[in-house]
């Protein structure tokens, strides 16, 4: 545990010190939004239709540009040779990396939230909570399945297209339970309409946690 | 190359011509059997005669991609090159197959429920396989080839596979309303013969197909080696 604490403890602090990725994910998500209200010119009614999937749109392709950063910082200099030579176990290498990029996204995220308060009138405080738990689901999944890949991605050719190509498609079950949950919620309706789609979403976090973490030393060995 | 298993991958293996000899012949009969041996459906047509080539390339696709799920756990235990040859051989197989599906489906939906495309699950669900597999041959390409290129694609490979199940059920339920795709299909006697026949050519054509393509890639090194020799 305190390994992994300090792995994710300095990607914070090199995170605090640059802002370089926080920065760049708020700038980009604001211009979806902007985009997509150009792109679709929406009336009250398709704003509320429209906003789940944008909130997920958003977060995913934010997360994107944060996960690409993730690894690419530590060939920069070869940090990875420092990370890899520490005695410990692969496994708390992953973990480490995936709460710090878990972290940094959420933070982002919350900072993005007043923006659809704004631009879509996101009824954003009638289940505060609920959308939290939602979010941070949704989240630690994308990002669970994102660290691993962007370990890989990052030895490649195609750097920041690959990360996207392999991600997108196989998060495909995360997007679609995380925007039923905010739909569902955001319109009112109670637990049961969207129960399904939460414990889906709570097993494809526990699946998609577990496995990265055994496979992450096979992806980072030299 | 010491077992009898790598002597079937030399390009010169008798037993391997004779299954191609023998998957031609097997081609023909269930081509004449679909052709005229099966009845034309009542309602649909002509049209569902396309469902004997639609559905046994589906079971090809995800018979691959289960295939690849077991190389791949195999190479990321044993390290031997094998594993992930056969890996990456039943990938480009399964891609195919799942194209296969994918333009097969529409051309029998166009007809049959008016539309090209719906987001129906097993349709959707076929593409989102073919995007992740899709993904598994591009990180080969773009990552060139060696031992860590095979890792990557053996973790891709398992990922993929694991997550197959969730996208199915995630998209079932999303699309509950879509549910348009004949969940059984009330075959007669003949259309049975017909299917299975069918059903069994596939399956050998993808057998046949993984070990032309594993000879391939052993003649590919062989070319590399001898060019390698010849530049010294």
């Amino acid at each position: 545990m305190k390994q992994i604490l300090a792995i994710l403890w300095k990607d914070l602090q090199v995170e605090a010190r640059s802002k370089q990725s926080l920065l760049s994910m708020l700038a980009f998500g604001l211009l979806i939004l902007v985009i997509f209200n150009f792109a679709f010119e929406p009336t009250p009614e398709l704003k509320r239709s429209i906003t789940p999937g944008l909130l997920w749109i958003t977060f995913l392709f934010s997360g994107i540009l944060g996960l690409n950063r993730s690894f690419s910082l530590e060939k920069e200099n070869m940090a990875i040779h420092g990370l890899l030579l520490a005695p410990i176990d692969r496994g708390l290498v992953y973990f480490g990396k995936f709460g710090a990029n878990l972290l940094i996204l959420l933070v982002t995220e919350i900072l993005t939230l007043p923006f659809f308060l704004l631009f879509l009138n996101m009824p954003l405080f009638r289940h505060f909570w609920w959308l939290m738990l939602i979010i941070l689901l949704g989240t630690a999944g994308f990002v669970a399945l994102g660290t691993l890949f962007s370990a890989m991605a990052t030895s490649t050719k195609m750097r920041e297209v690959m990360l996207p190509l392999l991600l997108f498609p196989i998060s495909t079950p995360i997007l679609l339970a995380a925007v039923a949950c905010v739909r569902e919620i955001l319109a009112n309706e109670p637990f049961e309409s969207y129960q399904n789609w939460f414990f889906l979403l709570i097993g494809f976090d526990i699946i998609f946690i577990v496995v990265p973490s055994l496979v992450f030393e096979y992806v980072v060995e030299e | 190359m010491n077992s009898r298993f790598e002597q079937v991958f030399h390009n010169d293996h008798i037993p391997v011509k004779i299954l191609g000899y023998a998957l031609a012949f097997l081609m023909f009969v269930s081509f004449l059997l679909i052709a005229w041996y099966a009845p034309v459906e009542q309602t649909m047509g002509m049209v569902q005669k396309i469902f004997y080539y639609h559905v046994p390339s589906a079971w090809v696709a995800f018979l691959a991609f289960g295939v690849v799920f077991v190389c791949s756990i195999l190479y990321l235990t044993t390290r031997e090159k094998r594993w992930d040859l056969l890996a990456h051989s039943s990938v480009e197989i399964g891609v195919l197959f799942s194209l296969i599906v994918l333009i097969t489906g529409p051309i029998w939906a166009r007809p049959v429920w008016g539309v090209w495309w719906t987001w129906e699950p097993r349709l959707t669900t076929t593409l989102i396989l073919f995007l992740i597999y899709v993904g598994y041959l591009l990180l080969r390409y773009f990552s060139g080839t060696g031992e860590r290129t095979a890792k990557f694609a053996a973790v891709v490979g398992i990922i993929g596979f694991i997550d197959v199940p969730l996208v199915y059920l995630s998209i079932n339920w999303w699309a509950a309303e879509a549910q348009v795709h004949p969940q059984r299909i009330g075959m007669g006697p003949r259309m049975q013969v017909a299917f299975f026949v069918s059903l069994f050519t596939f399956t050998v054509l993808y057998v046949y197909l993984l070990v032309r393509r594993i000879q391939l890639a052993h003649a590919k090194t062989s070319v590399d080696q001898l060019r390698e020799k010849q530049n010294e």
